[in-house]
């Protein structure tokens, strides 16, 4: 789940209102798919109900969208923890991936330290694929083989990430 | 355990252009490992180096803990006859000669006589998948059979290291597949240790491991537990 994620991300950057954490949302992650209202305020409950977040009080004017968030310590440990982490080496990472970095340029983390931990997770399951074509019939040959060209195109998409990463900072710290 | 292989902090450049700056890297004997890295990264430079053919100009290169790269070029020559094997990307075959003359060669040019050298260099082309080709010259090989025959000439003598530099740079990726299955799995039966360039994840993912040289300088993944 990157929803909430992104969000306490965002609210490291800034205490923020929902309406605001849902445009900036849309604006880096949500460009094909925005987030539904009902959806940051689900998330937001359950964030404030595990003490990832501590909702301000109502401000004048009422109504959910006059609270101010703001991260907690153990939310922002999350964060941390959730940056520095390489995804599990499957096909169609690419917006996980994605959020991740754009989040932690926005946070200043080290980003290219994460794409170099995510490049060595997948050429570590490149290599057991690789393993598994040594022995293995045609049917699972061919299934190793999809999963070698999906990470070969994620590693291609992370080389091109790690060339682009000061321009990408620009823009998304902008 | 004394690494095989062993660069430390070299620096390297040609002319104004720094090609190496400050490069480490330990290979174990009988290990496989990737050079990655982008184009110009230095990683070419840094097989070179450690191979012997190119002499840095600062830090150590070692071969089984004794320092190479301070011998002269007489030395360094007959290291890399006798104790590594070659296989770079293309145009490495001697046109004139046939494809077990080309097998041959390191054995002949080690001071072997030619029948016990060509019978020996005869072994390898069931092992690659040669079969019959050993009188075909280079022109009437496909770049996968070429390749093959390169990777029988770069272990035919018993190298203690093969250096290979992008070895399927040039041929298409199933073809290139096979050689590297080849390749590795002949490596692993005759304990050989490989230090292989190359710029394709799916050639690296033949290694045991992989290090990625960035600027002149080597980075291996970071580990993957606990943040930074």
């Amino acid at each position: 789940m990157t929803v909430p994620f992104a969000l306490l991300g965002l609210l490291e950057r800034e205490p923020s209102h929902g309406y605001e954490l849902k445009r900036d949302y849309d604006t880096y992650f949500g460009r094909d798919k925005p987030l539904p209202f009902g959806q940051v305020y689900a998330t937001l409950g359950r964030l404030a109900r595990d003490g990832k977040v501590i909702a301000g009080d109502a401000e004048p004017g009422g109504g959910p969208d006059r609270k101010r968030y703001v991260i907690t310590e153990q939310g922002a440990t999350e964060v941390q923890t959730w940056l520095a982490e390489p995804v599990e080496p499957e096909p169609h990472l690419q917006t996980v991936l994605f959020v991740k970095v754009v989040l932690a340029l926005m946070l200043d983390r080290d980003a290219e330290k994460y794409l170099d931990r995510q490049r060595a997770a997948h050429l570590q399951r490149m290599r057991e694929l690789t393993e598994v074509k040594r022995n293995a019939g045609t049917v699972d040959a061919l299934m190793a083989d999809h999963g070698l060209f999906h990470l070969e195109a994620d590693l291609r998409w992370i080389d091109l990430t790690a060339a682009r990463l000061s321009k990408l900072a620009e823009e998304v710290r902008a | 355990m004394t690494p095989l292989v062993e660069a430390r902090d070299i620096h390297l450049s040609f002319g104004p252009t720094p090609a190496l700056r400050g490069a480490t890297l330990a290979v174990e004997r009988g290990e496989i490992v990737a050079v990655m890295g982008p184009s110009g990264s230095g990683k070419s430079t840094l097989l070179h180096s450690l191979a012997g053919i190119l002499a840095p100009d600062s830090g150590e290169v070692y071969l089984d803990g004794r320092r190479i790269d301070v011998l002269g070029e007489g030395e360094r020559s007959a290291l890399r006859r006798d104790r590594f094997g070659f296989v770079f990307q293309f145009g490495q075959l001697v046109p004139e000669l046939t494809a077990e003359e080309n097998v041959a060669l390191p054995l002949l040019l080690g001071g072997a006589r030619r029948a016990p050298a060509l019978a020996r260099a005869r072994t390898w082309f069931d092992r690659l998948e040669l079969d019959d080709l050993g009188a075909r010259r280079s022109g009437e090989l496909s770049g996968g059979q070429a390749q093959r025959v390169a990777v029988a000439r770069g272990l035919v003598a018993g190298p203690e290291v093969l250096f290979a530099d992008e070895p399927t740079g040039s041929l298409d990726s199933l073809t290139g597949e096979r050689v590297m299955e080849l390749l590795t799995a002949t490596a692993r039966e005759q304990n050989v240790t490989v230090v292989l360039v190359t710029h394709e994840p799916r050639v690296a993912a033949y290694a045991d491991r992989e290090v990625m040289v960035r600027d002149g300088r080597v980075t291996s993944p970071a580990p993957l537990v606990g943040a930074s």
